[in-house]
């Protein structure tokens, strides 16, 4: 199998409907953002924000047809950015957890 | 990868001589400009590692000064980034059909909605200008809980959205030159690598900014952070 991106053109279509559900996303998390939602409300906002990037990620920079080299490149790259926030986050988040001797 | 080793036997001036094929040279190009967009995307992840850090520090300070911002307006400028990022795609799409005139259009259109977008942000600068909003000497956060801590949410809120504008103003630079570019006829069905690689650069300049909105103008919207 050869691994080359084909010269593969998406139909006009799907950047109708990728760009119809963006925009729907948009004011569906921006309505959602003035109900209290308790705790929840940041989950909600990043989730349809990580949603939204993804449909932007495989359909307007076609990495959907893209090729394995480059989907692996890329989610190296994630999580290269994952370990950078939870790494960091981790050490906050958890320092209430345990008295400090002396103190 | 499996390279194909079917001979060119035609004369392609596109196609540079370290390269097998067309194919493989279009692979490269789209391999390089994800690992740049992906040390882009490292770049503004130390800030948004900054910003979730200082929210976790300060979460009154920041719900109660990101209420400064205004919802709606925001809400309309990521509409007008999220067109443009579909006049981008359409504009790739013309390419990759050798339609000239359509390419130019729509990298024109990408270019008048993102100035339309630089526009309105440049609007709610000046708004936080005159409300004392921008840190400094003058700085007054009026009305907001633990305002001593106020400074640090609009120190990212300036410091990530200008280096979002500054991404933005390059890709204007880099846009024009398209345009002139498309309309001397340099791309075709054949070969529009640049114009697609630009539009990569414009849709990640995009999902900076769907991250932006949420944690700068959406998270503390209901009131559920204050007291």
């Amino acid at each position: 199998m050869s691994d080359h991106a084909e010269h593969h053109i998406v139909p006009k279509r799907v950047y109708f409907l990728v760009f119809f559900a963006l925009i729907v996303l948009t004011w569906v998390t921006t309505i959602v953002s003035t109900v209290d939602l308790g705790a929840l409300n940041i989950y909600v906002a990043l989730s349809i924000a990580i949603f939204k990037a993804s449909l932007v990620v495989l359909f307007f920079m076609h990495v959907k047809y893209g090729t394995r080299l480059t989907k692996m490149i890329i989610l190296c790259g994630l999580y290269w950015l994952l370990l950078l926030l939870f790494i960091a986050m981790a050490d906050l988040w958890t320092r209430g957890w345990m008295g400090v001797p002396g103190r | 990868m499996a390279s194909q080793t079917v001979p060119h036997h035609h004369a392609d001036e596109t196609l540079q001589h370290h390269f097998a094929n067309p194919a493989q040279q279009k692979d490269a190009s789209t391999i390089g400009m994800w690992v740049f967009l992906l040390t882009e995307i490292m770049f503004f992840g130390g800030l948004f590692l900054a910003y979730f850090a200082y929210r976790q520090a300060y979460p009154v300070a920041f719900a109660s000064a990101s209420n400064k911002t205004n919802l709606w307006i925001g809400a309309t400028n990521t509409t007008v980034l999220i067109c443009s990022s579909l006049t981008m795609a359409l504009a790739v799409h013309a390419a990759s059909m050798g339609k000239k005139k359509l390419l130019v259009m729509f990298l024109t259109l990408t270019l008048i909605l993102g100035g339309v977008f630089l526009s309105v942000k440049g609007y709610e600068y000046h708004d936080k200008w005159v409300h004392h909003e921008v840190p400094g000497y003058h700085f007054d956060c009026e009305g907001c809980q633990d305002a001593g801590h106020t400074p640090l949410f609009f120190s990212l809120y300036f410091g990530m959205t200008g280096l979002h504008a500054m991404h933005m103003l390059i890709g204007f630079v880099i846009l024009v030159v398209l345009i002139v570019q498309s309309k001397k006829g340099k791309y075709n069905e054949k070969w529009y690598t640049p114009i697609e690689m630009f539009g990569l650069y414009w849709h990640f300049v995009d999902i900076i900014w769907i991250f932006l909105f949420p944690l700068l103008y959406l998270i503390d919207r209901s009131g559920r952070g204050l007291s």
